[in-house]
């Protein structure tokens, strides 16, 4: 099936482009001959059903699915030209590259610092007061920095759940990625902590490249710039959010962002 | 003709009923067991217990070289057992997807677990006793290490497990090497459910008496000679109970009484740290 793929192949600049990808969780094929570009310091939504690969997507681009050795990635996926998918390519380099945040927040069992030293340390040698500087930093993007500066020593867990999920975006950004990766990160938040979030998004475009999954099309709709809508491992439709939402070339997209399916 | 419901609850009240005279029937022993032991426990645990040598037959006396035999074996049992359980345990929830040393390891750690430990006194007994050619506090450390590191290797690799894969993934997005993923994330957030795991290791060989008879057997004075026969709490009570003499059999019951309580306390504290931690979460 080939997709709809209207205005980002006219990109100035695409940040990652995926050519022919396909997706392997042992023998089930889950993506089928993806092929699309991420536009740089813009928001880029995937949507579609469970099950679609929308997640598995966004999972190539951080080859987080080496972690398990019956899944397979073929085809390229370049970030800035070069491919990804490659196994030449360092792995960890590739990671402080492209941050990712997951659904469920994920604090580490230390203090609030420290989770966000953990990632930077990773990378650079710094002193305690540039270490310092880089957690205010990356706190302050994050928006956590009134909330949190008072308990820095405190463990990470006794926030709560959308403030984890702000310091897993603090955690991110911290290591200074290009690309930050979003799977459905307000799913498991409240209606405020995800107007919080949201509201992030949207500031954090000015420094990165932003690919988020969601299962909320409202969502989609709110904070992207370009919608791209699965189904099946298929690449349906991909173009900008106001015209896939309001004139969508598929009748399949109608359906889904009408609701009179999924 | 009786409806549905009160049928359904006749039913949950008869097995009720089960359950609690199921329970009762099981603590009731448990409370005679304590009972009896507080009973000829306590009157025998005076100070003399605590600062004097086990004594011959007909004089006075007290448990001091058993404690402290019984500690020193215990802590360098400990010592052997926990770093090698937790490294293969680690090695078990973190790296055993594949291959086949893993399911192997697996299996042999938990034939050791259910293993009788006067199969594993007799062990330590013909390879290390036989050729040193005397009983000895290291052989009874031996011995108690390896009761120690199977079940070590079980709760590690149980509370690894319980750790969740996000908190990998994580780790893992933010490009951390997996040693470091492991030190610093998934084994932090598993500690306390592994330390809890040693103290019942503790609690489970503060109290065997099997392995310690082929290997440390007893000493009748005061040693802090590990290369020597030490004195340790359950073989002394194993000796002084079967004993015709009174004074023997007094100290016996202290004796008892002594690890129970410390097995007790130390079951406890497991218990409220683990659940300090759940709660935590």
């Amino acid at each position: 099936m080939n997709a709809e793929n209207t205005a980002p192949q006219n990109l100035i600049a695409p940040k990652l482009v995926v050519k022919n990808l396909n997706f392997y969780y042992g023998d089930y094929r889950a993506l089928k001959d993806i092929n699309l570009s991420i536009a740089e310091k813009m928001v880029t939504a995937f949507i579609g059903p469970s099950g679609c690969g929308k997640s598995t997507l966004l999972r190539t681009f951080n080859r987080m699915y080496q972690l398990y050795p019956k899944q397979k990635a073929t085809g390229e996926v370049l970030l800035d030209g070069a491919n990804i998918l490659d196994n030449k390519q360092d792995l960890n380099m590739l990671r402080a590259k492209v941050g990712m945040v997951f659904q469920k927040p994920t604090p580490f069992p230390m203090s609030i610092y420290e989770n966000i030293a953990f990632g930077v340390k990773l990378y650079e040698n710094l002193s305690k007061n540039d270490m310092d500087e880089r957690v205010e930093w990356a706190l302050r993007k994050a928006a956590l920095w009134t909330e949190a500066k008072d308990k820095l020593r405190q463990s990470g867990t006794s926030l709560s759940g959308g403030q984890q999920q702000r310091l897993c975006i603090a955690r991110a950004i911290a290591v200074k990625p290009q690309v930050l990766l979003l799977d459905e990160p307000t799913s498991a938040l409240d209606p405020i902590s995800t107007a919080h979030i949201e509201k992030l998004i949207d500031e954090l475009k000015e420094d990165f490249t932003i690919v988020i999954v969601t299962h909320n099309m409202q969502q989609a709709a709110r904070v992207s710039d370009y919608t791209a809508y699965m189904y099946l491992g298929d690449l349906i439709e991909f173009g900008d959010t106001s015209t896939v939402f309001t004139n969508p070339k598929r009748k399949e997209t109608e359906d889904y962002i009408t609701g009179r399916f999924g | 003709m009786l409806t549905l419901y009160t049928r359904r609850r006749i039913i949950n009240a008869i097995g009720l009923a089960i359950s609690i005279l199921a329970m009762l029937f099981g603590l009731f022993w448990l409370c005679w067991i304590l009972w009896t032991l507080l009973e000829h426990g306590l009157p025998a645990l005076a100070p003399v217990v605590f600062s004097q040598m086990t004594p011959p037959p007909g004089s006075s006396g007290g448990l001091l070289n058993a404690i402290a035999g019984s500690l020193a074996m215990t802590l360098v049992g400990t010592l052997i057992g926990t770093p090698i359980g937790i490294l293969a345990g680690t090695y078990l929830a973190e790296f055993g997807q594949r291959g086949w040393l893993a399911p192997v390891t697996r299996f042999i750690n938990d034939v050791l677990l259910s293993a009788p430990s006067i199969v594993i006194g007799l062990f330590v007994y013909e390879i290390y006793v036989v050729h040193v050619k005397h009983f000895s506090g290291w052989a009874g450390a031996l011995a108690l290490s390896i009761i120690v590191i199977p079940i070590v290797i079980r709760t590690t690799e149980n509370m690894l497990r319980l750790v969740p894969t996000t908190l990998r993934e994580a780790a893992a997005a933010l490009g951390a090497p997996q040693w470091k993923i492991i030190n610093f994330v998934t084994l932090r957030a598993a500690r306390a459910g592994i330390i809890t795991g040693v103290m019942l290791a503790i609690a489970r060989i503060s109290g065997e008496t099997a392995p310690l008879l082929f290997t440390a057997l007893n000493n009748q004075f005061w040693s802090s000679n590990m290369d020597q026969p030490m004195a340790n709490l359950p073989v002394v009570i194993f000796q002084f109970a079967m004993s015709p003499y009174e004074d023997w059999q007094k100290l016996a019951w202290a004796g008892a009484l002594l690890i129970t309580l410390s097995v007790l306390t130390l079951n406890i504290l497991a218990r409220v740290l683990f659940r300090q931690k759940a709660a935590s979460h």
